[in-house]
C-alpha cells in the first residue's frame, strides 16, 4: 500500500526537511519501519527503549487516533495518510 | 525583564532557550519554564506585591513574561469568598470559593491567555490562535482584540451557542471544526507546524500559557493572609491547570513568601463522561489511556489530556483523590452552589463542586480541613445545562389576587 506519512516539524531535518514522506507498507508498524529504513533516526525518537510509541508522540491513521484503533498492528488502506503529531497540546 | 533562565524538558532534561518552544524536540515532551528562583527571591516581596495590580500581573516575577507592556484585560485577583452555607451542607468546617467566574471574559483562561499573548507579543507574533472547547476561544479573540493581535480560534462545531457567540463578538476569525475538542486539538498541533508565525498559545506557546495558572495558587495564599489551604478542588481537562495550581503553591514557599512549607493536598475533579485522568487515579496507572467524551461538561471534555499523567503525579504525591461525577450530578451541584453561596458556575464549576461533595463522603476531604474549590467558569455561559429546571415561580395576571393565589408567603409577624 502507497502510504503518505506527515513529518511533525521536529523530525523534518531527519527527512531532509521534507514534511511528507511516501512508503509502501500495510501496517502501521510496517510503515514506521519503513520510514527508518528510508531516513534513519526516527525510531529512536518516537519509540522508547521498550519499542513502544513514546508517551507523548501521537499516531493518526485517517483522523484517527490508532490508540482507538490496532496500535501499531492498525492496517493502512491505499493512498491513506499516517500523522505523526506531537501530544503535548491543548487544554 | 523575568527571572526566566530558559526552557526544560520534563521528561529527559533537555535544555532549550525560552523561544516559541513547547515540546522537546528529541523525546517530544512537555517543555517547562525554568526560572532563577534565588533572583526571584532577592526581587519578590508581599509589600512588593500588594502594591502592584490588582490582576495576575501582581506575581509577575513568578510569570514568564514582562509585565510592563502586558496583554491584560485584568485577569485575576478574583474573589475568594467564604462559603459557609455550602460547607455546612457538606459537612465542611473551613470551604472557600474561589469565584474565577469574575473574570473580564468569564473564566480562568484569561490568566493563561494575559500571559501567553504577553509572552507572545515579546517574541515577535502578531497572529494570535488556540484550539479551544469555549472558554480559551472567549478569551483569545478578546485579548487579541484588546491587543491589536489577529485571532483565529478553532472550536468544536458542537459548542453551546452562547460560547461561539461571545467568541466570534469580538471579530477574528472563528473556525467551527466538524469533530470534538480532540480533534480541533489535533489540526491545530499540525497546522502550528504549517503556520510558525501565528502563536498557538496552547500548542507552541503552551510553555508559557500554562503558567498562567499558577497565579490560582498565588491569589488563595495571599487572599488566606499568605498562608497555603489544607486542601485544593480543582477541574481537570488537559490536567494542566491542576498541575500548576500544585506547582504555585511550592513556588511561593521556594521564594520565601510563605512562613510554613505548604503540604496542600490536590483534587481532581472530572465528568465521568471524560475522566479519563480519574479512571486511570483509580485504576492505579499514570498512564491515561484516551476517551471519546460524552458529557454535559463540554469546556472539560478533553479525552486525550496532555498533562493528564502529571496531574496524576500531583495528586497522588500530595494525599488527595478524584471525583468523577455524572451530568445529573453537575446540573445538581450548579444549582446547589448558586442557592447556598449567590455563585453560578459554567458546567465545570459542577463539576468541582459535584467533585468536593463526592470525594467529602468519601473522607478523602476531611471535615477539619481548609479547603478551597477552583470554580472557573460562568454560569452565564452554559445556561442551556440548567435552563430546563430553572424558570419563573409563578407566571400571573398583574393582579394582587392572582399573586396571592399563586404565590405562598407566609403572612408577616
Amino acid at each position: 500500500m502507497a502510504v503518505t506519512i506527515r513529518i511533525p516539524t521536529q523530525l523534518r531535518p531527519l527527512a531532509g526537511g521534507n514534511a511528507t514522506v511516501q512508503v509502501e507498507a500495510g501496517t502501521v508498524g510496517s510503515a514506521l519501519a519503513d520510514l527508518e529504513a528510508a531516513h534513519p533516526g526516527f525510531s529512536e525518537r518516537i519509540f522508547d527503549d521498550n519499542g513502544e510509541l513514546r508517551r507523548f508522540v501521537n499516531v493518526f491513521v485517517a483522523d484517527e487516533d490508532i490508540r482507538f484503533l490496532e496500535g501499531l498492528d492498525t492496517p493502512v488502506a491505499d493512498k491513506s495518510t499516517l500523522s505523526i503529531i506531537p501530544a503535548v497540546a491543548g487544554g | 525583564m523575568p527571572y526566566v533562565n530558559g526552557l526544560r524538558c520534563r521528561e529527559c532534561h533537555r535544555e532549550y532557550p525560552a523561544a516559541a518552544l513547547h515540546v522537546c524536540e528529541w523525546c517530544f515532551g512537555p517543555l517547562e519554564v525554568v526560572y532563577d528562583y534565588e533572583a526571584v527571591a532577592a526581587s519578590i516581596s508581599r509589600e512588593k506585591i500588594a502594591a502592584g495590580p490588582l490582576s495576575i500581573w501582581r506575581y509577575a516575577d513568578l510569570l514568564p513574561a514582562s509585565a510592563e507592556g502586558a496583554v491584560s484585560l485584568g485577569a485575576g485577583f478574583t474573589p475568594l469568598v467564604r462559603a459557609d452555607r455550602l460547607g455546612a451542607e457538606l459537612g465542611l468546617g473551613e470551604l472557600w470559593i474561589k469565584n474565577d467566574t469574575l473574570n473580564p471574559t468569564g473564566s480562568f483562561k484569561d490568566r493563561v491567555v494575559s500571559v501567553a499573548l504577553t509572552k507572545a507579543q515579546e517574541l515577535g507574533f502578531k497572529v494570535a490562535a488556540c484550539a479551544s472547547t469555549g472558554n480559551l476561544a472567549n478569551s483569545v479573540a478578546a485579548h487579541a482584540a484588546h491587543a491589536g493581535m489577529e485571532s483565529v480560534v478553532f472550536i468544536p462545531s458542537n459548542l453551546e451557542a452562547g460560547k461561539v457567540v461571545t467568541t466570534a463578538v469580538f471579530g477574528g476569525r472563528l473556525i467551527a471544526v466538524d469533530g470534538n475538542y480532540d480533534d480541533v486539538n489535533r489540526l491545530c498541533a499540525e497546522l502550528a507546524g504549517e503556520h510558525p508565525s501565528w502563536a498557538f498559545v496552547n500548542v507552541n506557546v503552551r510553555t508559557y500559557y500554562a503558567e498562567g495558572s499558577k497565579t490560582l495558587a498565588f491569589e488563595i495564599a495571599e487572599q488566606l493572609g499568605w498562608q497555603a489551604p489544607d486542601h485544593v478542588v480543582v477541574p481537570v481537562a488537559s490536567g494542566s491547570q491542576l498541575t500548576k495550581v500544585a506547582k504555585g503553591f511550592k513556588e511561593l514557599w521556594q521564594v520565601g513568601l510563605l512562613d510554613e512549607e505548604p503540604h496542600v493536598k490536590v483534587s481532581g475533579a472530572q465528568a465521568t463522561g471524560c475522566s479519563p485522568v480519574a479512571s486511570a487515579f483509580a485504576a492505579g496507572r499514570n498512564v491515561v489511556k484516551p476517551v471519546k467524551p460524552d458529557t454535559i461538561a463540554k469546556s472539560l471534555a478533553i479525552g486525550n489530556p496532555a498533562d493528564g499523567s502529571y496531574a496524576i503525579d500531583a495528586v497522588r504525591s500530595s494525599g488527595g483523590g478524584f471525583g468523577s461525577v455524572t451530568d445529573e450530578e453537575i446540573v445538581d451541584a450548579i444549582r446547589l452552589l448558586a442557592r447556598t453561596e449567590g455563585i453560578f458556575a459554567e458546567t465545570a464549576g459542577g463539576v468541582t463542586i459535584a467533585s468536593l461533595i463526592q470525594l467529602a463522603n468519601a473522607g478523602v476531604v476531611g471535615s477539619g480541613e481548609r479547603v478551597v474549590a477552583l470554580v472557573t467558569g460562568n454560569g452565564l455561559k452554559t445556561i442551556d445545562a440548567v435552563a430546563p429546571y430553572c424558570g419563573p415561580t409563578a407566571t400571573i395576571a398583574p393582579t394582587l389576587d392572582a399573586f396571592a393565589a399563586a404565590v405562598d408567603i407566609p403572612t408577616e409577624a
